[in-house]
């Protein structure tokens, strides 16, 4: 791909015809209502840099800087990491000397899980979701409606069985349980995305890989699989977050060992009886937001460079 | 050699019969085009030959090997799809290259075979680019470069220029036409288009509701119809095909009754043979020449409405309990609104159809 192009003309859009950008009238409306959506975000994070004492002060501290003197110093306090370095390590008891909290096993558990269930759901589901729009069974309608039964209803209904289940099976509190049900989670959304995926696919452009001599195998790893990397990257994206942030299952069906960071961080903070330490939450947080936020970042140039238009028209 | 044989091919899609019993036969060097209306079964005939459709009975024969049990990737078979087809992720060149990575040579003569087909069809400005950065035409030869850059046993066109606008397309026809002609393949060109068909073709093959109705040259279809369908289906405007009763036939003239008036038509002798009943009077619009008085083997009608195209005119008539008969005359023949024609059909290019629609001719 040619450099020095965008990813708007790249993707057949020109300034002069089909894409104008906005005025600034326009750009301010929509970069306030962004401001607003990000606005619990950025209290969390300036709560994490947060000295302690400040955490509850009236009236609130708003910023880590004065902006050129824009803000009032009442408002403004000095930002602080210390709240992170307590994450990982602090004192647990009165008087007495910091402790390991386990919180980095916690991240590690959190990012093995949710990635290696994501992914793991992404292939199969991705090989599944080929066969139900390729290969239609008979009743092929009915196998995707079952599929998505699970999550027709909320977390708490379905979790008293899967219990059940996990129990008889031993499974409670392992690697393997937790993983196993992520990936059977993400496996329905996946499938129903990428299904769609692959029916905007004109079937005329696989025949005609056929005709050219490719295997079946070939024409779903060289003609279709390139043509869906937007919808492979979204739907890794979205199960990335559902998964990452799930808490429920997390609650009832992981041990000690296997923990994740959100229920860890509810267990941090709800415990010792001396109130919630909303910096030590803040922090905790904010290092949870960044792997999701770097991946999806990072796929965002993914998210659109997959799209093809104008070669195949149904 | 390079051969098509179709035999007794039926597909079912259901209950339902998309294609019944079809013949044809495309030889070497041959060019044949299935002509007809949308859904009448032209595209499955040849997604059949092609082997991305089953056939349900019958047979199809590739280079004198039955190919019923072969996926499409065996058959060593070229096609060009109506949308092209073309891989969106890979570049033109990668595109066209893309048959040749099956036939087991380096890169470098792979390189040389997607330089020369680039050249014959003016792609090699943008063998570089993707399939959504270059125009309309362009994807078309893009796809024809890809079908012609192996050297299969067939080709295979899927309406290949129905997405071109009109300058386009003619310019296309006559490329296509001649990249064929120096290649000496079966082919088969399935087209709606009659225009296309008659220009491209050796022989057209036309068909309707999963039946091939007539197989000849464009020559025969269109001045031998073998039914009223074909009859209706080739040429423009249209054939005039008057529903008529037909009396008897003596001294080469067949006497038919339409619209309260008894006209004697010089036609085909095997006309001799058909019994008196219903018939239908088929006659190009072309093939009337208009008389000054009315006589026994005028059909008469009035001057409705007049549509010049050019070289010539259109003339719609109006017969007195209002047939429409169309009739083309040359530009300098003038005619005005209202006037009363006579008119006598061509003996030659005229065409009785028995009750069955088929037509009545030795």
């Amino acid at each position: 791909m040619e450099s020095g192009t965008s990813i708007w003309e790249r993707m057949g859009f020109r300034k002069s015809s089909g894409v104008a950008e906005a005025g600034w009238g326009h750009t301010l409306v929509v970069a306030g209502v962004s401001f607003i959506y990000f606005l619990p975000v950025l209290f969390i994070i300036f709560t994490a840099i947060k000295p302690q004492a400040l955490a509850l002060s009236v009236p609130p501290t708003l910023s880590p800087t004065s902006l050129f003197g824009l803000i009032p110093d009442q408002f403004v306090f000095t930002p602080t990491l210390e709240n992170f370095g307590s994450v990982f390590s602090r004192v647990m008891t009165a008087g007495g000397q910091p402790e390991p909290t386990g919180f980095d096993r916690f991240f590690f558990n959190s990012i093995v899980i949710a990635s290696v269930s994501v992914l793991l759901a992404l292939v199969l589901g991705t090989l599944a979701a080929y066969g139900f729009s390729r290969y239609p069974l008979k009743g092929n309608d009915t196998y995707l409606f079952i599929i998505l039964t699970t999550r027709m209803l909320p977390a708490i209904v379905v979790i008293i069985p899967v219990i059940l289940m996990f129990r008889a099976a031993g499974l409670s509190g392992s690697y393997l349980g937790i993983i196993m049900l992520y990936t059977a989670f993400n496996l329905a959304f996946t499938i129903w995305m990428m299904k769609s995926f692959f029916d905007e696919l004109s079937p005329d452009v696989e025949d005609a890989a056929r005709i050219d001599g490719s295997s079946e195998i070939k024409v779903f790893l060289k003609i279709c699989l390139p043509q869906v990397i937007a919808g492979l990257a979204a739907t890794f994206v979205f199960g990335l977050i559902l998964t990452w942030n799930e808490f429920l299952f997390a609650l009832l069906l992981t041990g000690p060992d296997t923990r994740t960071v959100p229920v860890a961080m509810n267990q941090a903070v709800s415990s010792g009886g001396r109130g919630t330490d909303w910096t030590l939450l803040a922090a905790i947080e904010t290092l949870f937001l960044i792997p999701v936020f770097l991946v999806t970042f990072f796929l965002q140039e993914h998210l659109l460079r997959g799209v093809t238009f104008g070669t195949v028209r149904k | 050699m390079s051969t098509i044989e179709v035999r007794k091919i039926t597909k079912k899609f259901g209950e339902f019969v998309a294609v019944r019993d079809a013949d044809l036969s495309v030889a070497a060097g041959e060019v044949v085009c299935l002509l007809g209306p949308s859904g009448c079964g032209k595209t499955t005939t040849l997604r059949m030959i092609a082997g991305l459709e089953r056939a349900t009975a019958g047979d199809v024969v590739i280079a004198g090997q039955r190919m019923n049990d072969l996926s499409p990737e065996k058959r060593n078979i070229a096609m060009v799809f109506q949308f092209y087809a073309l891989y969106p992720a890979l570049t033109v060149g990668q595109n066209i290259a893309m048959p040749l990575h099956h036939e087991g040579i380096g890169t470098a003569e792979i390189a040389v075979r997607v330089n020369k087909v680039a050249d014959i069809l003016h792609l090699s400005d943008v063998l570089d680019r993707l399939p959504g950065q270059v125009s309309e035409g362009e994807k078309q030869r893009v796809a024809v470069a890809r079908a012609i850059v192996r050297d299969p046993n067939c080709f295979l066109f899927d309406e290949p220029l129905s997405r071109l606008d009109v300058e386009l397309r003619h310019s296309m026809r006559g490329q296509i036409k001649a990249v064929l002609s120096n290649l000496s393949k079966a082919t088969v060109i399935v087209t709606h288009d009659q225009l296309e068909a008659l220009t491209m073709a050796d022989r057209i093959a036309i068909m309707r509701d999963g039946l091939i109705e007539q197989v000849g040259s464009p020559h025969e279809v269109f001045a031998r119809p073998a039914n009223i369908f074909v009859a209706s289906f080739i040429g423009t405007p249209q054939m005039n095909l008057i529903e008529a009763e037909f009396k008897g036939y003596g001294n080469g003239k067949a006497t038919v009754t339409f619209d309260q008036q008894d006209v004697d038509l010089s036609v085909n002798p095997a006309v001799a043979n058909l019994r008196p009943g219903r018939v239908t009077v088929g006659v190009r619009p072309r093939a009337f020449s208009v008389v000054p008085e009315d006589t026994a083997d005028t059909i008469d009608a009035m001057a409705e409405l007049i549509e010049p195209m050019g070289a010539e005119t259109l003339i719609h008539a109006r017969t007195k309990t209002g047939s429409d008969i169309r009739v083309v005359v040359p530009r300098d023949k003038k005619v005005k609104t209202g006037e009363a024609l006579y008119l006598v059909p061509d003996p030659a290019q005229t065409h009785i159809f028995a009750e069955d629609g088929k037509a009545v001719r030795v």
